[in-house]
């Protein structure tokens, strides 16, 4: 059967594949008598990727001296070919260059300016490959970065690769109109067509070489038969000139009247084709060892005064040939330039794109000549394009689907067989620019595609993760059970373990002492988190208590003692700010208490106002970012808050929105006159002080047990380093050393308390990690301290914004009204402050007013985002 | 006499063909892909937890149990109409949404702004699929591609150091813009 088939072949027998077109050819104006070789221009632009395949490595770098045809990547992969430089010269620019495709996305390019030297690096031929291996003359092609000329540039050394090849198809077809570059090739290099093909048939060793020309090109045909007139093996086959049969798949049905199954390559067909341009690059790498930097180009079209082919190299700008050509465009705006043929060719973006190796002609046509498309109208189901067809599919249908995104049913249609081709549109009455839709189509479903690769993997990587916490949860527990079991062991059998852990008791409470605390109840020392627990809840009662007890006024004058007493203490801050979480919930249940705790939680935020360090702040990185991770948990805070009482939230907001009646104004008045006398106060009242630290002292006691427990050291050493850290920082600090201290200690254990208290014992258990954490916690209290007022008006602003947006979340200009009321309402009580107690500086509150901006800014910005 | 015979002969046939059947039945046991599955496989694995589960397998479970199709935004309509498909439920918009014709989200990839990183690992610990690297108090960053843009790390950075940005087209991602070069008879 093969033996027939051959023997057919030989004799000439040609077969036909459906459908087909006959554009106008336009291919005379191209022709001439020679090919040229391109003056050299200034700047070359080479991009990485040129082929079909995988991206290959840089190996130069900016400012790097390159000689012509050195290789400017490299890579291992199969599937990557190099690319050199087209002549000697500099590289200027690594980076991002309009790219040759039907998009103009810019893609990664090296850009060389030309010394004009044209210097080449040492060529090395290969004269003899008849003596050398196949492995060695693919590796050479690789190496030259020879792809396929003909179009879609895949890499010519896979297609060697091939074993069992019968028949060799050279296509000289070139069916697409305008394009000559292929022709002219044929005519003036036959002999050196015929070197690359000896190489191809070298490495496949077929039965039979078939050298496929269309009939319009008979001097490319007698060329190439005077070439091949000594060589058995060697047919040269003229075929009918149709559109579009320098199709690989088209080609290979003329030749040999098979058809290449779906998604298989040819060569499982036993046949290779390679184009005649390819052919050539071959026999220059082979026989000469020059790379593939050049290449010949058709530049034609009728706003040129000299349309030709040319030898260009890769990577000079479309602009440079079309100059040489004599462009002469009717209107530089409008003209359109044309990379490939008509049929299947693009529009260009801008004459600055480089040639590379599939860029086989440029048209300048006019707008006669390539009109821009017209209008698309209806289709009429007239049926031309389905006879149009090469591939024997159903283009109306596919347009349906496609434009209908219906990609499953254009896929059962064999949308992938589709070659883009053209003819259909090209026949179409109704000026459908169908291979568009076709385009497009399979950019969806390859997207979708890659979609659905990435969504596997992100299953996977999800799963593996979920795993791999349970696993680390399961780990974490088991460990704790041992340590407890170790604990008990030792304690039981160990008499001196027992003495340590009394000796650290003793120890706890030596401290206690030390900070006038006499209240130590020995349950805490022993049953940390418990006790914490219980100094929380009686700390939260007590204030329960205040909150009901006392007036709002009385209040706030509390709150604003322990402020203004310790004013540097963060810890302090911080239960303050439980406070008056705790108090937002009160609030909700009891209603008549809600405006006293609006204001309570006013009265704070401004308190830590007042607390301010004036001092003038490095605008460091780090700093800034600190900045904004105080605010932002505030803002949460606050954001929490309500979101954990809406009756509170609702209530809150209301009274903000009504920020300029009275009561209102009056709370935050009544904050100002409370801060002043705060401050007053603050100066005689240590007893008050006293009392207010002793919640927090008690904290630290039960922190400290754990530290004790643990490791003494590091604790010590980072209470120390507080302390240094403070002492630096605040000049202010007169009070007693010791009261700092116990600040600090409150400072350190800080974290501890906003975690969650299992954590935290499993933490303080290793003493590097209480060192790291005494640390973070000195640095987010340093923070804290430096840009508190900063944070508690963002702090206004955001929950303005905050409240608002749980409210009525579609209404944006109130959202609006609700920020610039909570900044009119700071700037109020900001002044109230200055006057009342003369302690902030002019240009700090400039500086305010510009963060406080920043701040809404941020505030507002991630809101709309939200909505 | 006939009636008897052929009642048997029948009797036995039936018997043969039951026995075929039967054996048919067990060697040749289609593994059918549980509902579960097949839904997960359709959702988008943005595990962004939008839908209010835990993730892409938790709502595809909760579909499965008759909650509503129409709750996750990643997977927009396509997802809606696939899941409609296979569960042979009605179509219904995506939740909050009025008509099936919402436009397509860009797609997205969270951004580090490396140098405001402090290196606190929160977005690590946030990020559903691992996509974000970095050691405590070391710069983080993402690994665009395993990032599914599910969001979940903006929030939880203390800094607001993390953008969520619109994935850069390349000529491999590009759909083609509808415009043909015509090649008409010019005489
Ligand atoms: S573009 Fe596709 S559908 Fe149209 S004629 Fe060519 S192969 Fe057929
Ligand atoms: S040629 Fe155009 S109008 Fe005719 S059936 Fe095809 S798409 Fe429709
Ligand atoms: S909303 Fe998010 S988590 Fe839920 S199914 Fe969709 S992608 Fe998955
Ligand atoms: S990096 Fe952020 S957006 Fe990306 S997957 Fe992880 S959490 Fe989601
Ligand atoms: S959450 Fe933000 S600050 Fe923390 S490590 Fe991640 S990016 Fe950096």
């Amino acid at each position: 059967m093969a033996h027939s088939l051959l023997e057919k072949i030989k004799s000439g027998v040609l077969w036909d594949f459906p459908g087909g077109v006959h554009p106008p050819e336009r291919k005379s104006m191209s022709i001439t008598d020679s090919v040229d070789t391109l003056p050299l221009t200034d700047y070359y632009y080479v991009p990485l990727k040129q082929h079909i395949g995988v991206y290959s490595e840089l190996r130069v770098k900016v400012g790097d001296k390159v000689k012509k045809g050195q290789a400017l990547t490299f890579s291992n992969h199969n599937m990557a070919v190099p690319v050199h430089a087209p002549t000697s010269g500099e590289i200027i620019e690594i980076g991002e260059h309009v790219s040759s495709h039907a998009s103009g996305i810019p893609e990664k390019t090296v850009t060389i300016k030309s010394d004009g030297l044209d210097e080449s690096i040492e060529l090395q031929p290969q004269s003899h490959f008849h003596t050398q291996s196949k492995e060695s003359i693919i590796k050479a092609l690789q190496e030259a970065g020879i792809t396929g000329l003909g179009g879609a540039g895949f890499p010519t050394h896979v297609k060697q690769q091939a074993q069992d090849i019968e028949y060799l198809l050279i296509n000289g077809v070139e069916c697409e109109p305008y394009i000559t570059a292929d022709d002219m090739l044929m005519r003036n290099y036959a002999d050196e067509i015929v070197h690359g093909i000896e190489v191809l048939a070298h490495l496949l060793e077929p039965k039979l070489v078939v050298i496929a020309i269309e009939d319009n090109k008979p001097e490319a045909i007698a060329a190439l038969d005077e070439a091949c007139k000594d060589k058995q093996q060697f047919i040269v086959r003229k075929i009918p000139t149709k559109y579009p049969a320098g199709g690989e798949k088209q080609l290979i049905q003329v030749l040999t009247g098979k058809q290449v199954p779906k998604g298989s390559p040819p060569a499982a067909l036993g046949i290779v084709s390679q184009n005649v341009g390819t052919c050539y690059a071959i026999y220059k790498a082979i026989y000469t060892g020059e790379p593939l930097i050049e290449r010949i180009v058709t530049i034609t079209g009728e706003n040129l005064d000299k349309p030709q082919n040319v030898w260009a190299r890769i990577g000079t700008p479309v602009e440079h040939l079309l100059n040489t050509a004599g462009y002469h465009p009717e209107d530089i705006n409008a003209q359109k330039l044309v990379m490939g043929g008509p049929m299947m060719g693009f529009n260009l973006h801008s004459a600055q794109v480089p040639v590379t190796k599939s860029t086989n002609c440029i048209i300048a046509p006019t707008q006669q000549e390539l009109p821009p498309a017209p209008p698309e109208k209806a289709c009429i189901r007239c049926s031309d394009c389905a006879d149009a067809c090469p591939a024997s599919l159903l283009p109306q249908q596919l347009y349906w689907h496609s434009s209908a995104k219906e990609y499953d049913k254009a896929q059962d249609l064999n949308l992938f067989d589709c070659i883009e081709c053209g003819a259909c549109a090209f026949v179409c009455p109704s000026d459908i620019p169908l291979v568009q839709y076709y385009r497009q189509a399979k950019a969806e479903i390859r997207q979708a595609e890659v979609e659905q690769e990435k969504a596997e993997q992100a299953k996977k990587r999800f799963e593996a993760r979920a795993e791999r916490l349970e696993k680390e949860k399961e780990a974490r527990l088991a460990k704790h059970k041992k340590a407890a079991e170790n604990r008990k062991k030792a304690m039981q059998s160990d008499p001196s373990a027992q003495d340590k852990v009394a000796a650290a008791l003793a120890r706890v409470q030596a401290k206690k002492a030390e900070q006038t605390e006499n209240n130590t109840d020995s349950a805490q020392s022993t049953v940390k988190s418990k006790a914490e627990q219980a100094i929380e809840l009686a700390k939260a009662k007590r204030l329960a208590k205040q909150g009901e007890t006392k007036t709002s006024e009385e209040f706030s004058n509390t709150n604003d003692n322990e402020n203004a007493s310790d004013n540097k203490s963060k810890a302090q801050a911080a239960i303050e700010r439980a406070k008056a979480k705790r108090l937002a919930k009160q609030a909700a249940q009891a209603q008549a208490e809600n405006t006293e705790a609006d204001a309570n939680i006013t009265g704070a935020q401004n308190t830590t106002d007042a607390q301010s360090d004036t001092k003038a702040d490095t605008k460091s990185v780090a700093k800034a970012a600190i900045e904004r991770a105080k605010a932002k948990r505030l803002a949460k805070q606050a954001a929490q808050t309500q979101a954990e009482n809406t009756e509170a939230d609702a209530n809150t907001t209301g009274a903000q929105n009504t920020t300029d009646a009275q009561p209102d104004t009056k709370s935050v008045a009544q904050a100002a006159i409370e801060r002043a006398k705060a401050k007053r106060l603050a100066k005689q009242n240590a007893q008050a002080q006293a009392e207010n630290t002793e919640a927090d002292a008690n904290t630290t006691g039960a922190q400290n047990t754990t530290d004790a427990q643990s490791d003494t050291k590091a604790d010590t050493k980072s209470v120390a380093k507080a302390a240094i850290e403070r002492a630096k920082a605040k000049p202010l600090a007169k009070e007693a050393q010791q009261i700092q201290t116990e600040h600090d200690e409150a400072n350190a254990s800080e974290p501890k308390l906003e975690e969650n208290n299992d954590k935290s014992l499993q933490a303080a258990s290793s003493a590097s990690d209480t060192k790291a954490k005494a640390q973070a916690a000195i640095a987010k209290a340093k923070a804290r301290r430096q840009q508190s007022d900063d944070n508690a008006e963002m702090n206004n602003a955001t929950q303005a914004t905050h409240e608002h947006v749980d409210i009525s979340s579609d209404n944006k200009a109130k959202a609006r009204a609700a920020i610039e009321r909570a900044k009119a309402r700071r700037q109020q009580a900001e002044q109230q402050t200055n006057e009342a107690a003369s302690v902030e500086e002019n240009d700090h509150d400039s500086e305010q007013k510009v963060r406080i901006k920043a701040a809404i800014a941020k505030a507002k910005a991630k809101r709309e985002q939200g909505q | 006499m006939t009636l008897i015979s052929a009642l048997i002969v029948l009797g036995v046939l039936a018997l043969i063909f039951g026995s075929i059947l039967g054996y048919a039945a067990i060697k040749y046991k289609v593994d059918a892909d549980p509902l579960v599955d097949q839904i997960d496989e359709i959702l988008p694995q943005t595990q962004c937890g939008q839908c209010g589960y835990p993730g892409c397998k938790p709502y595809a479970q909760a579909i499965a149990d008759g909650d509503d199709i129409n709750k996750c935004p990643p997977g927009g309509d396509n997802t809606i109409h696939k899941i409609a498909d296979l569960t042979g439920r009605e179509y219904t918009p995506l939740a909050g949404t009025e008509s099936d014709d919402v436009a397509e989200e860009v797609k997205k990839v969270a951004y580090i702004r490396e140098d405001e990183c402090i290196g606190c690992t929160k977005c690590i610990q946030a990020c559903p699929v691992d996509a974000i690297v970095g050691a405590s108090k070391a710069m983080h960053t993402v690994i665009t591609d395993e990032c599914t843009g599910c969001d979940l790390c903006v929030d939880p950075c203390p800094v607001d150091c993390i953008d969520m940005l619109p994935l850069a087209q390349t000529t491999q991602s590009w759909k083609w813009q509808l415009d043909a070069i015509p090649v008409k008879q010019v005489h």
